[in-house]
């Protein structure tokens, strides 16, 4: 009976055998993405295990960690605590001990709460002396005075989104979205009083959507400011070569292959217009025309210049804007003047805006400066870096000069800041919506501020969607142009 | 006239002078190894947990230590010539088994659950329990071979055991198996874990007797020895009998350590592989036919597939799944190669029987890949000694008995550790000694009791023959 007696321990070997080697799959070879997997508690237990780095915003942390209260029992030590929750939501995200962490809280969070690669060695040193993990900060480039200006205007007007660049670094200074949430109402008071704020929040159960982050995750489409656009690219094609020069525009225009005429808003001057003075009065006409003439392949160099169809990190993700790729003739013209599919997150009309501003020269936008060590070494900086050059330097300077005059003198007077050495361009837009602009329009301002010394501190989009407003009321000039030379004033003078 | 009294009878033992030594000191030894490690690690549990040394430690050290020296002493009175790794090995395994179960005890997680209950103190009494029957068994049971008369008793007394949970009234269910029976007073008894001794003693009896006939008679076919179609009758029964644990008592572990023994013995007695091959197809066969209609049985196989899907579903709050295969699979690559340290992971988030079914979890989040495989290894050596005990045996039925009991316990070892890691479908059975369970740890004990008497007996120097009368009478001159 020996021969099949050893044959037997040969396979209890193997049984065990092939134990270790499961255990070494997921103890080594898996161990790591076990552990990190978002949905092992684990996770959200280490998260708060020990206060939190905090996110800072001129200098002041926006963000605190107290520890959790309750006689219940709970595992995560410490909770998460926001100043202004509202205000920075969609700068911050959340970080909620019972539905996770989005956004900047999700994306820095090694940083935030020490486990962070880089800081390895400070966290073996801390382990070796006894002391308690800390998390380090995130510096953001945030201007808390363009942020406030931002979030009160928006709160005026109802729902909106604005989003603010600093055109000669890409930097984002403003990034206010509303209706908000204030994240610090689900980030861990209790199962109950989390569950029920968060369930209020979702779509579902608001129409309002709260949760959504409108300034990067919301496109909308972006009206006659995208009308700036596709003179960029007239220019860029040499179709004009001034800002004066007599257009060939005729009034009524027929789209092309078509019967039907593309309207102007009332009785406008359009006829054989220059390019600033269809700026001005905001030529459907002219513009729809002239997108033809560029091309549908040009326009869409154009617009994948200045980061159409593109996600943009900032480091957050924020949505591809679009601009059609495929369409005809008249639907060419439409996508010109910002209508059929083109649609455009506010932070790409502020981009659009900052590479006009900047001289032709679109930097990428960022919005986190650095990240800093708990003893505030700084781990990382973001250097600025240029993300295109949607246009040259001359045709970049013509179209500043066509937006100023929009602002002195055209449909975005209500943008103007009468400040000795400060001249502001800007340009409105109203974007129809639903079937026979059944449903109330998005009114739309984007705009940039410059100093007389030449340099451009600041540019910014803003879009409002009121729906309780009255139809007539909505004009990017009247609802958003307001926003946005708050923010910009704010940007000034928090410069002096 | 006795034979030492007579020098001239004295030459005729051959054998007896050149005896194996005993080992025992070897065995004490590594019992005090055994136990001082235990005892580190329960220190080191109160140590994490409450940052001091815990209250019950002298008294935890000198009972483990108390456990450990009587089944040394007896050990050394009653065997002798024992294997001296077994008692070391399954006492190390029991003690680091009740550390973690007065670990997870301490743990605020479960204490929200309302049917927690301190396991420790209990695991502490079956453990008592389990050595007192481990010592039963040494001085009671002089030879093993005593329990080949009761070879058909115990074939009676393993069905009813196996029957038991399907007693209405005595049987309980619990979460989808009905392996358990609840005894007013004593609480629940697993029979399954009594069976597997009992099976064993019958199956080794029966095939001692029947094996010429299993072996000899039978066809060669493409390589193979086919039996003779009444030969087959006996694996039929066994395999029937599984398929029925299968089915009525949804225990899929249970049912497969039963076959799997019994192919394992069968093959081992007639010395052919086509045996191997039938049990193999026929488990197979059953394993599949009980599959398509059985939810139970499907639903752990999906687990099984998909923990992450399960994980979801149960999330969602979606009945009759669970989360425990996906949390015990963080368990495991929380705790990565060192693991976090005892007392200080988060195993108990697998909630429900985190201290029996799925108490390797634990180990695996606290004392990393190391210590599992230590754990690992420590199983693999009780069972490759439990099969040198079969190999060193020098009757038929003390090998089938060893080697039956042997490779039930790696089986047993298999199904629970690979399906708490993910490696196949999760079956109701604890790690024998490491998990909470009194009817598991007393079992065991008394399995390894059993080999313990086999090895001895195995190990013992031959008896120095009878005095032959006849030789004496030819050898004294009378006067």
């Amino acid at each position: 009976m020996n021969k099949p007696l050893r044959r037997i321990a040969i396979f209890c070997g193997l049984l065990v055998l092939a134990l270790l080697i499961r255990d070494n799959w997921i103890q080594y070879v898996q161990a790591d993405s076990l552990k990190k997997d978002t949905k092992n508690r684990r996770v959200a237990i280490a998260r708060y295990a020990t206060p939190r780095g905090d996110i800072i915003v001129d200098g002041e942390p926006i963000t605190g960690s107290t520890k959790t209260s309750g006689d219940d029992f709970n595992d995560f030590e410490y909770k998460r605590t926001y100043k202004d929750g509202a205000m920075w939501a969609p700068v911050t995200g959340y970080a909620s001990q019972a539905f996770g962490a989005t956004q900047l809280e999700s994306i820095e969070d090694g940083i935030l709460t020490g486990n962070d690669d880089r800081l390895f060695f400070r966290r073996t040193l801390d382990m070796i002396t006894g002391k308690k993990q800390e998390g380090g900060n995130v510096v953001t480039t945030l201007n808390a005075a363009a942020q406030k200006a931002a979030y009160s205007g928006l709160l005026k007007q109802g729902k909106g989104a604005v989003a603010a660049i600093d055109p000669e670094t890409g930097a984002i200074l403003a990034l206010a979205s509303t209706p908000s949430y204030d994240p610090s109402s689900f980030a861990g008071n209790s199962t109950k009083v989390d569950g029920n704020a968060w369930t209020k929040l979702q779509k579902k159960n608001n129409p309002d959507d709260p949760m959504q982050n409108r300034a990067l995750r919301e496109i909308y489409p972006p009206g006659s400011t995208f009308k700036v656009v596709t003179a960029a690219a007239a220019l860029e094609k040499g179709i004009y070569n001034s800002a004066d020069e007599k257009t060939d525009s005729p009034l009524p225009y027929t789209l092309p292959d078509s019967t039907t005429e593309l309207k102007n808003e009332g009785n406008i001057p359009c006829k054989d217009a220059t390019l600033r003075e269809a700026l001005r009065v905001s030529c459907n006409t002219v513009f729809g025309k002239l997108g033809v003439d560029v091309g549908k392949e040009d326009m869409l160099e154009t617009a994948k210049k200045f980061g159409f169809n593109e996600e943009q990190f900032v480091p957050i993700r924020s949505s591809a804007s679009n601009f059609p790729e495929k369409m005809d003739r008249p639907q060419t013209a439409l996508s010109s003047i910002g209508q059929f599919e083109t649609a455009t997150t506010p932070l790409q009309m502020a981009m659009v805006a900052s590479a006009i501003a900047n001289d032709g020269t679109l930097m990428k936008p960022y919005m986190v400066d650095k990240l800093q060590a708990p003893g505030l070494d700084v781990i990382e900086q973001t250097e600025p870096s240029k993300m295109s050059e949607p246009l040259s330097e001359k045709n970049a300077q013509i179209l500043q000069s066509m937006m100023e005059t929009v602002v002195k003198e055209g449909t975005g007077t209500k943008g103007q800041i009468n400040e000795n050495g400060v001249t502001v361009g800007g340009k409105t837009g109203t974007a129809q919506r639903g079937v026979d602009n059944s449903e109330n329009p998005y009114a739309w301002f984007i705009s940039y501020a410059k100093l007389d010394d030449g340099s451009s501190p600041v540019a910014v989009a803003v879009v409002v969607e009121d729906e309780s407003a009255n139809r007539d009321d909505i004009s990017g000039g009247g609802l958003a142009a307001p926003i946005a030379k708050d923010v910009m004033k704010a940007v000034i003078d928090s410069k002096k | 006239m006795s034979s030492s009294s007579n020098p001239s009878t004295h030459h005729t033992s051959t054998i007896g002078s050149i005896g194996a030594p005993s080992r025992r000191n070897t065995e004490l030894a590594l019992l005090v190894f055994a136990v001082v490690i235990a005892v580190f690690a329960y220190a080191n549990v109160g140590l994490a947990m409450n940052d001091s040394v815990p209250p019950g430690l002298l008294s935890y050290g000198l009972g483990l230590g108390l456990l450990a020296g009587v089944g040394h002493l007896v050990v050394r009175k009653f065997a002798p010539y024992a294997d001296p790794l077994l008692l070391p090995l399954a006492t190390l395994l029991n003690g680091i088994g009740l550390a973690v179960v007065w670990r997870l005890d301490q743990s605020q997680r479960l204490q929200q659950s309302p049917n927690f209950f301190e396991a420790a103190p209990r695991q502490l009494l079956n453990s008592a329990l389990g050595v007192a029957l481990f010592v039963v068994v040494l001085i009671f049971l002089k030879d093993h071979r005593v329990l080949q008369r009761y070879t058909y008793i115990s074939m009676v007394a393993a069905v009813i055991l196996l029957l038991l949970p399907l007693v209405p009234g005595l049987g309980v269910n619990v979460f989808g198996a009905r392996i358990w029976i609840k005894i007013p007073g004593l609480g629940t008894i697993q029979p399954g874990e009594f069976a597997k001794i009992a099976l064993a003693v019958f199956f080794a009896g029966y095939l001692m007797v029947k094996r010429d006939a299993l072996a000899l008679a039978s066809r060669r076919f493409m390589g193979l020895y086919l039996p003779r179609g009444r030969d087959l009758g006996p694996i039929v029964v066994i395999w029937a009998l599984s398929i029925l644990i299968l089915i009525f008592e949804t225990d899929l572990g249970t049912s497969l350590l039963f076959f799997g023994m019994f192919v394992i013995m069968l093959y081992v007695a007639t010395e052919r592989t086509s045996w191997i091959v039938f049990g193999l197809l026929m488990s197979a066969a059953g394993a599949v036919g009980v599959a398509s209609f059985e939810s139970h049985v499907q639903q752990r196989v999906q687990a099984w597939l998909d923990p992450m899907r399960e994980y979801t579903l149960s999330q969602e709050g979606v009945l009759g799944h669970t989360e425990q295969s996906m949390q015990a699979l963080w368990a495991f690559g929380s705790g990565g190669t060192l693991g976090t340290g005892l007392g200080q992971g988060n195993s108990d988030l697998i909630g429900f029987a985190a201290n029996s079914d799925f108490i390797l979890a634990t180990f695996g989040e606290e004392l990393g890949l190391a210590g599992v495989m230590a754990i690992l290894l420590m199983y693999g050596l009780i069972v490759e000694r439990g099969v040198r005990t079969a190999l060193a045996a020098r009757d038929p039925f003390g090998k089938l008995l060893a080697v039956g009991l042997s490779g039930a316990f790696a089986l047993q070892v298999f199904v629970v550790a690979g399906g708490v890691m993910g490696l196949i479908p999760l079956t109701g059975m604890t790690m024998p000694f490491l998990a909470y369970g009194g009817s598991s740890v007393i079992a065991n004990w008394a399995l390894i009791g059993i080999l313990i008497r086999i090895s001895d007996t195995a190990r013992r120097p031959a008896p120095a023959p009878a005095p032959n009368p006849d030789a004496e009478m030819t050898q004294v001159v009378r006067p």
